[in-house]
């Protein structure tokens, strides 16, 4: 009875991990580090310059974003904080939130904790999976995340994507297989640059989703050493105390 | 000056009197091993929900508008906000981790067997208030699986016939989920269910050493004197209160006093889970997703379904049950069942050796049963219900029933080996 129960366990197991990859799109792996200030200053003015048309930090403030980046108040509020009258506004536009919903189908959501909803390997993936198709409002479509309402904001950038199919051999019969995107490279930036200037949006978005990472991790390294010498001392004392047991 | 003033209070009130009693001329058996940190463990976790829960109420405001917001505002503005809300939301699985390791050894021990019985239903009634607590605790911070977690779990109540959509309504509060279900849960868990909670635990330690801690032997520290002296007993090393020796007419054997002894030995199980609750709290405060869900992270909104909904691990073995029964009303009675035979443990088993160490062969496989069809369920629950996981979700619940199923009917003439005189 043991092994048919082992077996079905095991059955379980095996079925799930297929579940969890199913049919959903291959995620790059977002090359982030939040450690990497220069990283997170690009990703800021990025996010400035691209994203807060339409979407907010509803509860992130430009003073906490300033302090963590190391970017000096006055600075900041000169040449990110273009919509902010205090430092200590939340990241907020002006757009008509009303109006957003009406143009693009549903509101834009706020990006505050995108990163922890999504994960950052989504939204890396995301924004370099935009292609050209003539059926769509704003003449784009996204391979992650199809039939979404959003323009392709980063295409003066990128340059205009194409998807790239190949004639690959899928169970013995050739098939067109899906195998990325392409750009016709009258974007700003060469796909190795706009990689590299996607993964800064998003290693600041993975930074604004818990912008306590970069403290907790300093901490918990100081918490981890006092309590592995607590241990010891508090097994010395025990083992001290029981020898009148033993 | 000390001495004066403790004589000072002992002669208004007994308060060296009840601490000998409790903790310093307590008997507790010498051989407590591993699975008895788990007692101790889910006080340490209570005190740590109590207190970063006061910090957090300073900061969270309970209403529709603003849950979601002030929760944001306690981890980005407040300072350490996202330290006592991170221990706050560790500590809430924790406890059930906690708990869970404390049942299982307590199945193991035979330790709800007479005359533990009442203790066990006291720590059941536990179990059941902390699922309560930790339930409304998940609707407050107002992300999409506060929100639909609820929506589900307030639905099962209405399966009931007759009353089934009144209930419901009484419970919310509203037709829907609203700021109205939000306030009422906020009362119960921050007020309500800790108090109950808190009068539990007391009850659950007064029965406790009304009866005597149970060991992984299973025999008892207690006996009744025949004026035989008893050899290498490390009792007579301590002395004990005579409200355990009954003046004397008790002997006390391979006891000792719980404190010192199992303070400082709780010192080291306390600093070994602080290493891995920290580890947690500090390097992944969302435990894989488990404790705090990805969805929870965007505020709740009536008008977008999760596209999978799944209630917090520690309710998934028993959401697990409740999918795995096409009907719904059977489904949600079965899922009550499988708390309430796990009350019922001190009569289905009618075995009188309480250790695991000491019973039949057929009986330790069948808790290895219990374990793999409760830890079984619990992944399913989390899964979607396609039909191959419905199906062993049916397999699992059925062997869960019958580990009590069996044990009912081999308990009664069960093949034991026989009891030690002494600990071992």
């Amino acid at each position: 009875m043991l092994k048919q129960l082992l077996a079905a366990v095991a059955l379980v197991a095996s079925s799930a991990a297929i579940a969890a990859t199913g049919h959903e799109v291959h995620l790059d792996k977002a090359p982030i580090n939040l450690t990497d200030k220069e990283s997170l200053q690009r990703g800021a003015r990025m996010f400035q310059n691209y994203c807060l048309g339409c979407h907010q930090m509803e509860y992130q403030r430009y003073s906490r974003t300033f302090r963590d980046l190391g970017i000096p108040d006055d600075v900041g509020m000169e040449q990110l904080a273009f919509t902010a009258k205090k430092v200590g506004d939340h990241i907020k536009n002006a757009a008509p939130k009303a109006d957003l919903a009406v143009w693009f189908g549903a509101p834009p959501p706020d990006l505050t904790n995108v990163a922890r909803v999504r994960g950052p390997d989504w939204i890396y993936t995301y924004l370099r999976s935009f292609y050209v198709d003539p059926t769509r409002p704003f003449g784009v479509n996204n391979e992650v995340f199809p039939l979404v309402g959003m323009p392709h904001v980063l295409q003066e950038l990128q340059g205009v994507p194409h998807k790239q199919h190949e004639t690959r051999l899928v169970d013995g019969e050739p098939k067109e297989v899906y195998v990325g995107i392409v750009t016709d490279g009258t974007g700003e930036l060469s796909t190795e640059e706009y990689d590299r200037a996607v993964a800064d949006l998003v290693n600041y978005l993975e930074y604004t989703g818990e912008p306590s990472k970069l403290e907790s991790r300093s901490l918990g390294i100081k918490v981890m050493i006092f309590l592995l010498i607590f241990f010891v001392l508090a097994f010395l004392l025990k083992k001290e105390y029981w020898k009148d047991v033993h | 000056m000390f001495k004066n003033l403790m004589n000072w209070i002992e002669y208004r009130m007994p308060f060296m009197e009840k601490m000998n009693l409790h903790v310093m001329q307590y008997p507790a058996p010498k051989n407590f091993n591993f699975w008895y940190f788990f007692g101790s463990l889910a006080m340490l976790v209570l005190v740590n929900q109590i207190l970063t829960g006061i910090w957090l109420t300073m900061n969270f405001e309970p209403s529709a508008e603003r849950a979601f917001a002030s929760v944001e505002y306690i981890m980005r503005d407040v300072d350490y906000g996202w330290l006592l809300r991170y221990m706050h939301s560790t500590g809430a699985s924790a406890f059930f981790v906690v708990v869970y390791l404390h049942m299982l050894r307590g199945m193991m021990y035979g330790s709800y067997q007479k005359p533990r019985e009442l203790l066990w239903i006291f720590g059941m009634l536990i179990f059941l208030v902390l699922m309560a607590e930790a339930f409304m605790g998940y609707l407050l911070p107002w992300g999409q699986m506060s929100f639909w977690g609820a929506q589900v779990i307030i639905s099962i109540f209405g399966v009931i016939p007759g009353i089934g959509d009144d209930l419901t309504l009484w419970i919310r509060g509203d037709y829907v989920i609203s700021g109205a279900t939000l306030n009422r849960f906020f009362a119960l868990h921050v007020i309500a269910l800790p108090l109950v909670l808190v009068i539990l635990v007391f009850l659950h330690i007064i029965a406790l050493h009304e009866v005597g801690s149970n060991n992984p032997d299973g025999i008892d520290v207690k006996r009744p004197n025949d004026g035989q002296p008893v050899e290498n007993n490390v009792s007579d090393k301590f002395t004990f209160h005579e409200y355990f020796t009954k003046g004397g007419k008790k002997i006390i054997v391979d006891a000792i006093p719980f404190h010192p002894y199992y303070t400082v030995k709780d010192i080291v199980g306390v600093v070994g889970f602080l290493i891995i609750f920290c580890a947690v709290i500090f390097f992944a405060p969302e435990g894989g997703g488990y404790f705090l869900e990805a969805p929870n992270f965007e505020p709740a909104n009536p008008m977008k379904t999760p596209a999978h909904i799944a209630p917090v691990w520690y309710f998934t073995p028993f959401y697990a049950i409740l999918r795995a029964v096409p009907d719904q009303l059977f489904g949600a009675i079965f899922m009550f069942l499988a708390i309430i035979f796990l009350a019922l443990l001190p009569w289905l088993d009618r075995c009188s050796v309480r250790s695991v160490r000491y019973r039949s062969t057929f009986h330790k496989w069948n808790l290895v049963n219990f374990c793999i069809s409760f830890v079984a369920l619990g992944v399913l629950g989390v899964l979607p219900a396609t039909p191959t996981y419905t199906l062993f979700a049916q397999i699992f619940s059925f062997t869960y029933f019958a580990f009590f199923g069996l044990l009912w009917l081999y308990s009664k003439n069960e093949k034991t080996k026989p009891l030690p005189v002494r600990l071992s």
